[in-house]
């Protein structure tokens, strides 16, 4: 009997007197990668504001590592939808990552040799030495991206929540991230939830879904929700699920450009791209 | 130049200048860094000037002018915290505070006679006016400040920084927004003894801004910005007791001769050094 990452019962959330989604009743186990899907506005990111104890429910519960929901849970790691840092800010990458230890202590802080051997570790994790010590708004996106997703690791966090951490990045920076995040998946064993409007970049990782559309939800295996049968049951009208290249393509007439999930300009790159990411995997 | 200096010194007004002078500066340079960081210019701004209102009135009843300083700017701190604290309606609720706060002030000066000298030093800043009392006073108001400063330092940097994380591992950003408003309310108090309300943005804005110029070190910045605010502040007063112009008009080249020489000379080169050396 392994003990559920996050459990949702009947949990509905609304948001200005509009219900974002209703009657969500899951749980994902301990050590699941999960991709949370669905088009822009359907509450994605919202889910994990609930997990952090920064929205509440308005009706059903909700339990994260075996309790309610609370901020500064030491046990949940998190990846927000990344804006570039300012240019100038006078914060550099290492003190970002050293923000995810003590940031939210009191005080000035004392020297500390276990903090900053710690700090040293996450930064060597992502692979990011050679630039963290820079002025963190002069790095590339996906330099910074690479330092966040350090601080949310540097306290060993049990669950791993990340908020489209591809947004704005190439293909080649998406991959390197969702390697780092799927590398750390498989050595540590702990829980990612990982919000994407795009599962493919993801694909290799993910063992469950969970596909979020206009207030309605589907949760399970990769296999058991991306089909045209449950998406159509889901979408309210008709979707094909196309398998191409190792790629899954969501193609209904309920999307204006009759293409992909949400984002008609992400489709020429991934076409484009499908052929040679199917021969690396 | 020397002689007549050490000669200066010996007056008592020239060292509590002096003294003033120090914990002044010492404040606005560590606050500096966060209203740059926060992009809180504007706040500040309306702060001295509702400090105006509030020295002003002060006057008129015949209390410390320093305290009705500090009142008129913990009030106004209040105010904006109170009513705007999501980032985009605050530059909003400053303004519409700041023009009926000035309103007010007009008042209090027009209901004063003989105001026009009192009203010149909040203005634009003097040094002959602080007295062994006023000294002490801003040595009190500067500790709580520091204090208070220091209390706040490793979350107000996360909420500067990176609110959303922040946010989530539980630091109270919106409270954080007020004490901060607060700090900045004692700061603007203390600033206003030397560079007076309309000039207050060379001590709490320049410092800071110089140092975001020259080191992306968290600890370097406050250093450099504490640096530059002492040299303006020591080096104005100096220049200000030997030419007898007053004291703002050098503080305030002081400091953007720093800002020029940081951001178009030492800057580049130090800031180069600290990024990364492989591409």
């Amino acid at each position: 009997m392994s003990p559920s990452a996050i459990r949702f019962e009947q949990a509905t959330l609304a948001y200005q007197g509009r219900e974002v989604w209703r009657d969500l009743s899951l749980a994902f186990d301990e050590g699941a990668f999960v991709a949370v899907l669905g088009p822009n506005g359907s509450g994605k990111t919202s889910l994990l504001r609930v997990a952090l104890g920064l929205a509440r429910l308005s009706a059903g519960s909700v339990e994260v590592l075996g309790e309610p929901p609370r901020r500064g849970n030491p046990g949940i790691g998190y990846v927000p939808q990344g804006h570039a840092f300012d240019r100038d800010l006078p914060l550099r990458g290492s003190d970002l990552v050293r923000l995810g230890i003590d940031g939210h202590r009191w005080g000035i802080g004392l020297p500390d040799r276990a903090a900053v051997r710690r700090v040293a570790d996450a930064i060597a994790s992502v692979q990011a030495e050679a630039y963290a010590d820079a002025p963190i708004g002069r790095l590339s996106g996906g330099e910074q991206q690479r330092l966040r997703i350090a601080q949310a690791l540097v306290g060993d966090p049990r669950l791993l929540l990340c908020d489209e951490p591809l947004a704005h990045l190439d293909l080649r920076h998406q991959r390197e991230i969702t390697d780092l995040i799927g590398g750390w998946h498989a050595r540590s064993g702990r829980t990612v939830i990982f919000v994407t409007h795009d599962v493919n970049p993801v694909l290799g990782f993910v063992d469950r879904v969970l596909f979020v559309v206009n207030g309605r939800w589907a949760a399970g295996t990769p296999d058991e929700i991306l089909t045209s049968e449950r998406l159509t049951e889901l979408y309210g009208s008709h979707v094909d699920v196309l398998r191409v290249h190792g790629r899954i393509l969501v193609v209904g007439e309920a999307f204006g450009s009759g293409f992909e999930l949400e984002e008609p300009h992400h489709l020429p790159v991934v076409d484009h791209d499908a052929a040679g990411s199917a021969d690396q995997r | 130049m020397i002689d007549q200096l050490v000669h200066l010194l010996g007056y008592d007004f020239v060292q509590h200048a002096i003294e003033a002078g120090v914990v002044i500066a010492i404040v606005s340079g560590f606050v500096s860094r966060f209203v740059v960081a926060r992009n809180m210019a504007f706040a500040v701004h309306a702060l001295a000037e509702l400090g105006f209102t509030g020295s002003a009135g002060a006057i008129l009843l015949g209390v410390s002018p320093v305290l009705g300083l500090l009142t008129g700017t913990v009030v106004t701190a209040l105010f904006i915290g109170g009513l705007g604290v999501r980032v985009r309606e605050r530059d909003a609720v400053v303004g519409v505070v700041m023009a009926f706060g000035l309103g007010l002030g007009v008042l209090f000066l027009s209901l004063y006679s003989g105001f026009a000298t009192q009203a010149f030093a909040i203005l634009f800043g003097t040094i002959t006016g602080v007295s062994s009392g006023d000294v002490i006073l801003l040595l009190a108001i500067g500790g709580v400040t520091l204090l208070a400063l220091a209390l706040v330092y490793r979350p107000l940097t996360f909420a500067t920084v990176d609110p959303e994380v922040a946010q989530a591992r539980g630091v109270p950003v919106g409270l954080l927004a007020i004490v901060f408003l607060l700090i900045m309310a004692a700061a603007v108090a203390e600033a206003v003894q030397v560079v007076g309300v309309l000039l207050i943005l060379t001590l709490l804005i320049t410092p800071g801004a110089t140092a975001e110029r020259l080191t992306a070190v968290p600890g370097r910045a406050i250093a450099a910005s504490v640096g530059i605010a002492l040299f303006s502040v020591l080096g104005g007063i100096a220049l200000s007791l030997l030419t007898n112009v007053p004291v703002s008009v050098f503080v305030t080249s002081l400091s953007f001769a720093c800002y020029l020489l940081g951001r178009f000379v030492v800057g580049p080169a130090l800031l180069g050094r600290e990024r990364r050396s492989a591409p």
